[in-house]
């Protein structure tokens, strides 16, 4: 659509619609009259780290620190965190967790300032004309006074408006349509010179082509203030709207000013529109002018419960009870809804109950403790008859009867009869086809129902549970990564191991093969080692074979069973010390039994140990004895036919003696033959001699 | 001869679509079991072995093999649902054998705890733990990531000092879940 259309359209007064919507009555009156009044200073102060929407900052001060007036307390390198700053000033005196607004009643980590009633400023620097200033500085001096959205949802306003060129529309959202609330209608009467300083320097960081303010036709006297103070801007245009709730939703808002819807999913930024709220550019102004952070908001406080309802220029962190208290509150203790019969212990519910936020959007709070924060502009304390639901426990929902209504008031033109029934159903699938997510909690659905089912409360629930179960699924498929990554490893290093013992296995093989090639074959190492053990086991026979038979022997022997059983007293004797001392110990009351089953181990292993060392001494005996047998063995050559080889060489050695012997008897009976037949020859010789002489003498 | 030609038409046909089916069965192959995958996703991957299978994606196997469906504790019954759901199979109720203690369902999930002053660095609770998500080394302190468990008690068993205790993860802002009856719905006149 062509922007000059729009903005005819808009001079001319006409305006488009968006779907449903509904017109509940406005109850503004009961504050609007009245002027903004400034509150004194409380006692105390309580400053949940975290406003808005994002992540808290860190701590910049400790407890007991003295803090100055506009002071910032955290800060944060992350973007999506706002700081908080001292709203007066005083002494930490505590950082604690605290409840805080939120519907929950759960406790965050809160700063606790003690109020020294001074209110002393830390040093400002006033800037007088700030069309001076470069958008970087204009960004960070948003960002330092830690501005964050004002409307409700609180988002920070440094990122809002840190976007790129070719902005269409800022739009300002002064409709407030909620009812019962004033805050903005009562700032805009009283500052509207200001707001529109904050949406010059709006003008000057995006430069859009136009600038809406939106604001709803049951302000006048708004209106008038507004459209005096931008008189002079011939691109600023106030459109009045008529009164339809919701049309301060920020889709909403975009509809009826400019005809665009804005798609499911995108951001108003997709279609060149940025939106700000009207108290946001009075914060906007009061920190790039006057350097003053975002330390205190409008709030109306109003309920027919109220003695004097009125808004308030409430410092950030004053108490609810603090607040109620100067509207003139009376606390009705016991008087409805907290029976002291009722089973479960009721939660410490104000009674009658306070409401934060607006009738149709907000919460009932808890604890009257919780402070004021940014996004917090109206506390509404109703009387039973303003608002009986409000006081009944016991929920009035009777069955869904289909008539369609809430259809045909949903300002999102979803279908909440179907989303309550997939809500009840926990149908995610279903919700998310019905897009559950572009509900904007608005709660008219729930106001036209007759059947008095709280349709929002349980599309809160399913939207908290679909964001839960979508972290949940976030946070499966991380453990399943993390599990297949793990598996994968433990997969890797078993391959790892096996291939280091296949590696070491060849190795061995390798020295031991070159082993062989050096000259002992690996088989000759076998055989000598077999040699060896059968060496042993013959010495075991011999020492058994032996020590009935000889007489000498008997007498090491019956040594050596005397050493062995020493040797095995000893070894019991250690034993039986071992275990008394580990009986001592189990008696001491501090060893635990992982301690006494560790000592009985050792005491196993001492009884072990002399069991070695008798066994030891047993096989020194019986070494000696071998040897001395040995010894005698080789000395008595003839007593034995043994197969040691000690005893095979004596028994050659003996061999070898006979053998000489024998040579020598042979050569003494050669000898001796030899003698015999000399004496033989001489004999004859002789016989002849003496025949021969005979002869001769005969 | 009518007979012979309505025959050779048929076998034709028949022959036409077999091919047309064998080509199908080529070109769409789908590698591994589709079905094991599915019900991987269903599972809460806690990995925490109560089923009796080392991990998630063993008893989805197992399951798609014809092993009981209700044997998950940590999914509970929305899980043997949606199985059942996908096998086209009867819900049963959850495996008496592997409930966990309480209903599982409202409370909020645990997380392993290491006492440190206790830990005597052993490591074999990062040994048991399925999805490494406890640091330390040999005779140095360890600790749980506390994002990254999943709350599946493994470590508790082999700790030698019983200093892992399971704690249930502080409710916050971010995981509070809203209670129907603490806020009265506003009807105005």
């Amino acid at each position: 659509m062509i922007i000059e259309t729009i903005i005819e359209r808009i001079n001319q007064g006409k305006f488009w619609h968006f779907h449903g919507g509904i017109y509940p009555s406005e109850q503004k009156s009961i504050t609007s009259s009245k002027p903004i009044k400034q509150l004194s200073l409380p006692k105390q102060l309580v400053l949940p780290l975290q406003q808005h929407i994002g992540r808290q900052g860190d701590l910049l001060v400790e407890v007991g620190d003295k803090v100055l007036k506009g002071q910032a307390l955290t800060q944060s390198s992350n973007p999506m965190a706002v700081p908080v700053h001292a709203p007066t000033s005083g002494i930490i005196s505590a950082i604690k967790k605290s409840v805080i607004a939120h519907p929950s009643g759960l406790s965050e980590l809160c700063l606790f300032i003690d109020v020294d009633g001074e209110d002393t400023w830390k040093k400002r620097e006033i800037c007088q004309d700030f069309s001076k200033l470069s958008h970087q500085q204009i960004i960070k001096k948003i960002a330092d006074a830690g501005i964050a959205g004002m409307g409700g949802a609180g988002f920070p306003t440094h990122i809002k408006v840190n976007t790129k060129p070719g902005i269409n529309f800022l739009i300002i959202n002064a409709v407030e349509c909620e009812p019962y609330i004033t805050a903005d209608d009562l700032l805009m009467c009283e500052q509207s010179e200001a707001i529109v300083d904050g949406i010059k320097i709006l003008d000057q960081l995006l430069s859009p082509s136009f600038i809406l303010i939106g604001i709803e036709d049951n302000k006048p006297q708004a209106i008038k203030a507004l459209q005096q103070a931008t008189q002079h801007h011939e691109k600023i245009k106030v459109c009045v709207l008529p009164t339809k709730y919701p049309t301060g939703g920020e889709k909403q808002l975009i509809q009826v000013l400019t005809g665009k819807e804005v798609n499911t999913g995108t951001l108003p930024i997709n279609s060149g529109i940025v939106v700000q709220n009207v108290a946001t550019c009075f914060a906007i102004s009061d920190a790039v002018i006057n350097d003053i952070p975002l330390i205190r908001r409008v709030v109306t406080l109003t309920g027919s419960a109220l003695a004097k309802p009125q808004n308030f220029w409430a410092l950030l962190g004053t108490q609810v009870s603090y607040l109620l208290e100067q509207a003139g509150f009376v606390s009705e203790v016991n008087k409805t809804n907290s029976t002291p019969n009722s089973p479960q212990p009721s939660p410490p519910v104000p009674s009658p109950p306070v409401i934060m936020g607006g009738p149709l959007m907000g919460f009932s709070i808890l604890n009257e403790q919780v402070p004021i924060v940014k996004t917090s502009n109206c506390i509404l304390a109703p009387s039973k008859i303003e608002m009986p639901s409000a006081f009944d426990n016991n929920s009035n929902e009777v069955e869904c009867i289909r008539c369609g209504q809430c259809a045909d008031v949903c300002p999102s033109q979803l279908l909440p009869q179907e989303l309550q029934w997939s809500a009840k159903a926990k149908d995610h699938q279903q919700l998310m086809q019905l897009n559950l997510f572009d509900c904007i909690d608005c709660g008219a659905c729930a106001y036209v129902c007759p059947s008095q089912i709280p349709l929002v409360q349980y599309y809160r629930v399913a939207k908290a549970e679909i964001r839960q179960q979508q972290q949940l699924d976030i946070k499966s498929e991380k453990a399943k990564v993390r599990f297949e990554a793990r598996k994968l490893r433990l997969e890797q290093e078993k391959i790892a191991r096996q291939e280091k013992h296949k590696k070491a296995a060849a190795a061995r093989k390798a020295t031991m093969n070159k082993k062989s090639a050096d000259g002992s074959t690996a088989n000759s190492a076998v055989a000598a080692a077999l040699a060896r053990v059968k060496a042993k086991k013959a010495a075991e026979k011999i020492i058994n074979s032996n020590e009935p038979l000889a007489s000498s022997n008997k007498v090491t022997d019956e040594i050596s069973p005397v050493k062995v059983a020493i040797a095995r007293a000893k070894a019991k004797k250690l034993g039986k010390q071992e275990n008394i001392e580990s009986s001592l110990n189990s008696n001491k009351p501090l060893a635990s039994s992982s301690e006494k089953q560790a000592q009985k181990h050792s005491a196993i292993n001492e009884q072990t140990i002399n069991d070695k060392k008798a066994r030891i001494a047993a096989a020194v005996a019986k070494a000696k004895a071998k040897k001395f047998q040995e010894k005698k063995s080789s000395t008595e050559q003839n007593e034995l036919s043994i197969e040691t080889q000690s005893e095979k060489t004596s028994e050659k050695a003996q061999n070898i003696t006979t053998e000489a012997e024998d040579k020598k008897a042979r050569i003494a009976a050669a000898v001796a033959k030899a003698k015999s037949k000399a004496k033989l020859k001489a004999i004859e010789k002789a016989q002849q001699v003496s025949t021969t002489n005979s002869e001769e003498s005969t | 001869m009518n007979i012979l030609i309505a025959i050779l038409v048929l076998g034709a046909i028949a022959a036409l679509f077999g091919a047309l089916l064998g080509y199908a069965s080529v070109r769409f192959h789908v590698e591994g079991d589709p079905i094991v995958e599915q019900l991987d996703a269903l599972l809460p991957q806690t990995q925490c072995g109560q089923c009796g299978y080392p991990g998630c994606k063993p008893y989805a196997e197992a399951v798609a093999n014809g092993e009981a469906i209700n044997k998950c504790a940590p999914g509970g019954e929305d899980t043997i649902k949606k199985i059942a759901d996908l096998l086209g199979v009867d819900v049963q109720p959850i495996d008496e054998n592997h409930e966990q203690d309480g209903s599982s369902q409202s409370i909020l999930p645990k997380v392993a705890f290491i006492i440190e002053e206790d830990c005597i660095g052993c490591t074999k609770c990062i040994q048991a733990c399925p999805v490494d998500a406890i640091l330390g080394a040999a005779k140095q302190m360890h600790t749980i990531i506390t994002d990254e468990c999943t709350g599946c008690d493994l470590c508790v068993a082999p700790c030698p000092v019983d200093c892992i205790e399971m704690r249930s993860t502080p409710e916050t802002i971010q995981n509070w879940q809203w209670d129907l009856n603490k806020i009265a719905v506003k009807q105005l006149d």
